[in-house]
């Protein structure tokens, strides 16, 4: 088998195993009505790294169109190093609407142990 | 989550207060007003042919400013420099005394960074009008009359978008730097344990404050550039 074909059939085995293993472990929080929590904490880890995935990208792309350009004509070296700096920053506030939302909804997520503790204690008093 | 304990809040907590926490970012932005008048008027006093340091400083400043924006804009364009250049001071300095540790930024609360988005998107179109009266209304029409229906809604949206661009960009990535400063020390067990490892944060704090402010100006001078011009 290719080398290709070896990888691709254990990423798969690995998201399934590990997809079946999280599904198995939430059936309590389901049966809690507490799903929308787990939820919101796999799409702020997801969401984020998915976001820095594409920026990363980009920025390789623009700071090796910079590296090119100032190999080809040292002298113009600061006029294409300002234009690079501001090319990165422009790029990265995609990734910061993308962190804005994962902040909001981290935030979101409430204190579970205690907030049990709190319903027991209200329900046993 | 607590909140941090600020001087200034601190300040207004005694004078009797309730709550200033709640308001910190606004006594802190007048912190930065008052900060950057009154450097201004101490260092301007006695203006002479030959500089003095503070004279000095100051000269380079705004006189380094207004070149990077001329070369943007060219000569017509001199006219909007004491807003970009306030543009670029104050962002600067707020984004700067967050890292001082009692003060916060107030740039690290969306209220100020949409304040000023709201501000340079107003300016955009007042300098259009001002610019092309009522054929200012033909930038958003794109370059063919028949495409018009279908641009206009387009432009519309694209204008709005920058608001949200500019301000969520300035305030994303000052809160961020502040949220990974404040879980870094928590993680670090406070100011008993690793108190050394928010310092790359730190440094990198310092560089991002420069160019996100560099930014916003720049940003800033490009839709003005871009309501003088004649249209597509």
């Amino acid at each position: 088998m290719s080398k290709k074909t070896v990888i691709g059939f254990l990423t798969a085995v690995l998201v399934l195993g590990i997809s079946s293993m999280a599904f198995a472990a939430d059936e309590a929080v389901k049966a809690a009505g507490l799903w929308v929590f787990f939820g919101i904490a796999v799409a702020c880890g997801f969401g984020i790294g998915v976001a820095a995935l594409g920026t990363g990208i980009a920025m390789g792309n623009a700071i090796n169109g910079a590296l090119q350009g100032t190999a080809r004509n040292p002298e113009a070296g600061g006029k294409i190093m300002t234009t690079m700096i501001i090319g990165l920053a422009l790029i990265e506030s995609l990734c910061i609407y993308a962190l804005v939302i994962c902040f909001i909804l981290v935030f979101k997520i409430p204190d579970l142990g205690a907030m049990f503790n709190l319903i027991l204690k209200s329900l046993g008093g | 989550m607590e909140h941090p304990i600020f001087f200034i809040d601190s300040i207004l907590a005694a004078l009797g207060m309730e709550h200033p926490f709640a308001y910190s970012h606004v006594a802190h932005s007048w912190f930065v007003m008052i900060l950057l008048v009154l450097s201004a008027i101490l260092f301007v006093r006695g203006i002479r042919l030959l500089p003095t340091k503070g004279q000095n400083f100051f000269e380079v400043l705004v006189g380094g400013l207004e070149n990077f924006m001329v070369d943007i804009t060219g000569p017509e364009g001199k006219f909007f420099f004491p807003y970009i250049g306030t543009i670029f001071l104050y962002i600067l300095v707020s984004n700067l005394i967050g890292l001082i540790p009692g003060f916060n930024s107030p740039t690290a609360n969306l209220n100020t960074t949409l304040s000023m988005a709201l501000c340079t998107f107003a300016y955009t179109h007042i300098i259009g009008i001002k610019f092309h009266g009522v054929k200012y209304i033909r930038h958003f029409l794109g370059p063919v009359l028949w495409l018009a229906p279908l641009m206009f809604p387009i432009e519309v949206i694209g204008h709005c978008a920058r608001v949200m661009s500019l301000s969520v960009r300035l305030f994303g990535n000052i809160f961020g730097k502040e949220m990974v400063l404040t879980i870094l020390f928590a993680l670090g067990g406070g100011l008993a344990g690793l108190c050394l490892a928010p310092l790359p944060i730190l440094f990198l704090g310092i560089l991002v404050s420069f160019i996100q402010a560099l930014v916003f100006m720049l940003l800033s001078i490009m839709y003005f550039v871009g309501s003088m011009e004649e249209a597509h």
